[in-house]
């Protein structure tokens, strides 16, 4: 079934009794599949999607271990942008911006797709220099990029705390076209999309192991059962290490819990996605008005999908010095997912040492706004055994190769980023 | 969380520094043949396990004592800190 204004209309004068569910909840086929995607993620949708969609193979099972939207899809701020630096960042999450900027149409389902546009905020010269040679590279790959001086942020936002004592604001990058999408409808409208292509996306399925016969995968074990499949990718940043490690397969990730806040609900306040990258705190306004913010990692390894007070105290500190209005509203509900925290700070997309079984995962705190564009290019890979061309650089073995994409130049570590 | 520590009692995790696995005292011997690989997987591989983790951490606004914490990192409980120096001496270390 389509969705349209005239459906709506359809569907409110029958009294919504034609809606059905916007997707099969399958079980797992005995024939096996041709290809078994595990995590039911934004990510392992839009790949499944893709798969169907691009390369025409439909033979696909995507595997949940709970239910679709119960994990980081469900979890993140909702942010998308494409304002990287490096050659081999930029040029997919522009790809990725593409995708999102069409992606209402392509699936037919409301994501709530709003290039509001993103603002990093500039404290210092030296930051000014580091931040329009990044618009420089945004506008090479076609990302647009736009310098603001500090009267313009002024004019913006007068309840900004312009003249600081330590983080005066000079100025900032703004990318017009990031902005937000209504995060669980990604998930709902992938799996819809998905599913009407004929993938079947089995809930409640967790994978327990694999079956792997000369080093070559040839399944799935979970808990409903032993799954046969010609390849099997897997698509469960947060808990990556814990399923490669039924393979065997040793990570360069650590998983460690990102926490995000939201706010009682406001007026309209705030139109653009800020980032104060200085003070760790980045905030947009919900459409129904809350404060939607984050911060910082909590910095020790942790599989706990909550965080502990002092980062909360950090966040909140951080939101107080630069938009001090906000210590009037009260803070709603807190919430934290895990994160794969890679060693650069870059994702993989990629091989593994083992045949016919392939790794997506080590997003950092930036999997979302990049969940069409890893689902393109992850389903390019399974499908055609070559990365595809933006997606090049994201290889498990590149810290090997002295290759790392350490995108904001701190070093290869995580307690680093 | 509050990390007992063996020598001051109960502190705060805020005045720590998380370092990463306790495996990192284990550094590898730069004169094995394996030295390159070996010095790969020690910076950049990593075990993530869900569960009992050994970890270390460092009191920089305290005593400035690195500690190896035993923690479960599905529910965050502590069930052992030692000093690492001591840790490392068990291991047939000198310091």
């Amino acid at each position: 079934m389509g969705y349209s204004a005239f459906q709506i209309l359809k569907d409110a004068l029958s009294g919504y009794k034609g809606l059905k569910p916007a997707w099969r909840d399958a079980e797992p086929k005995d024939g096996g599949y041709d290809i078994v995607i595990i995590g039911g993620g934004g990510h392992g949708l839009a790949t499944a999607y893709y798969l169907a969609k691009k390369h025409n193979i439909t033979n696909v099972a995507v595997l949940e271990k709970g239910w679709i939207g119960s994990g980081n899809v469900g979890r993140n701020t909702t942010i998308i942008r494409s304002n990287y630096l490096l050659k081999g960042n930029e040029p997919f999450y522009e790809l990725s911006m593409q995708l999102w900027e069409n992606l209402e149409q392509e699936l037919n389902y409301n994501a709530m797709v709003s290039q509001r546009g993103i603002m990093n905020l500039i404290h210092t010269d030296a930051q000014r220099d580091a931040f329009i040679r990044r618009a420089n590279s945004m506008l090479f790959a076609g990302a647009g990029a736009e310098y603001l001086n500090a009267d313009d942020v002024k004019d913006r936002y007068p309840f900004l705390d312009m003249k600081n004592a330590r983080f005066p604001i000079k100025g900032a990058l703004a990318q017009p076209r990031g902005g937000t999408v209504r995060h669980d409808a990604v998930a709902w409208g992938y799996a819809r999309a998905a599913s009407d292509l004929g993938v079947d996306i089995i809930q409640n399925c967790e994978v327990t192991g694999f079956s792997i016969e000369n080093d070559k995968c040839v399944g799935v074990k979970t808990t409903k059962g032993d799954i046969k499949a010609n390849r099997v990718g897997s698509c469960v940043a947060g808990s990556s290490s814990r399923v490669m490690a039924n393979a065997g397969i040793k990570l360069p990730i650590e998983s460690h819990v990102l926490q995000a806040f939201v706010t009682e609900g406001l007026k309209p306040v705030l139109g653009n996605v800020i980032t104060f990258g200085a003070g760790h705190f980045y905030c947009s306004q919900s459409n129904k008005g809350g404060l939607v913010f984050g911060g910082d990692i909590d910095a020790y390894n942790t599989y706990a999908q909550r965080g502990n007070l002092p980062v909360v105290e950090d966040v909140c500190s951080g939101g107080m010095a630069i938009m001090p209005m906000i210590g009037r509203v009260r803070v709603l509900r807190t919430w934290g997912g895990i994160m794969d925290m890679s060693m650069d700070g870059s994702p993989f997309i990629d091989k593994t040492p083992i045949k016919e079984l392939f790794f997506n995962g080590g997003w950092c705190y930036g999997g979302f706004k990049a969940t069409p564009a890893s689902g393109y290019c992850y389903a390019h890979l399974l499908a055609t055994d070559n990365h595809h061309e933006v997606a090049n650089a994201y290889r498990l073995d590149r810290f090997k190769y002295g290759a790392m994409i350490d995108e904001k130049g701190v070093g290869a570590q995580p307690n680093l980023h | 969380m509050i990390i007992n520590h063996p020598l001051l009692g109960p502190r705060d995790s805020e005045e720590f520094v998380y370092l990463g696995s306790a495996e990192l005292i284990n550094r590898p011997d730069w004169q094995n043949e394996t030295a390159p690989e070996d010095f790969h997987n020690y910076q950049y591989i990593r075990e993530n396990i869900a569960g009992e983790n050994r970890e270390l951490w460092y009191h920089e606004q305290g005593d400035q004592s690195w500690l190896v914490v035993t923690r479960n990192t599905l529910t965050h409980e502590i069930s052992k800190v030692e000093l690492a120096t001591e840790v490392a001496k068990k291991m047939g270390r000198t310091k």
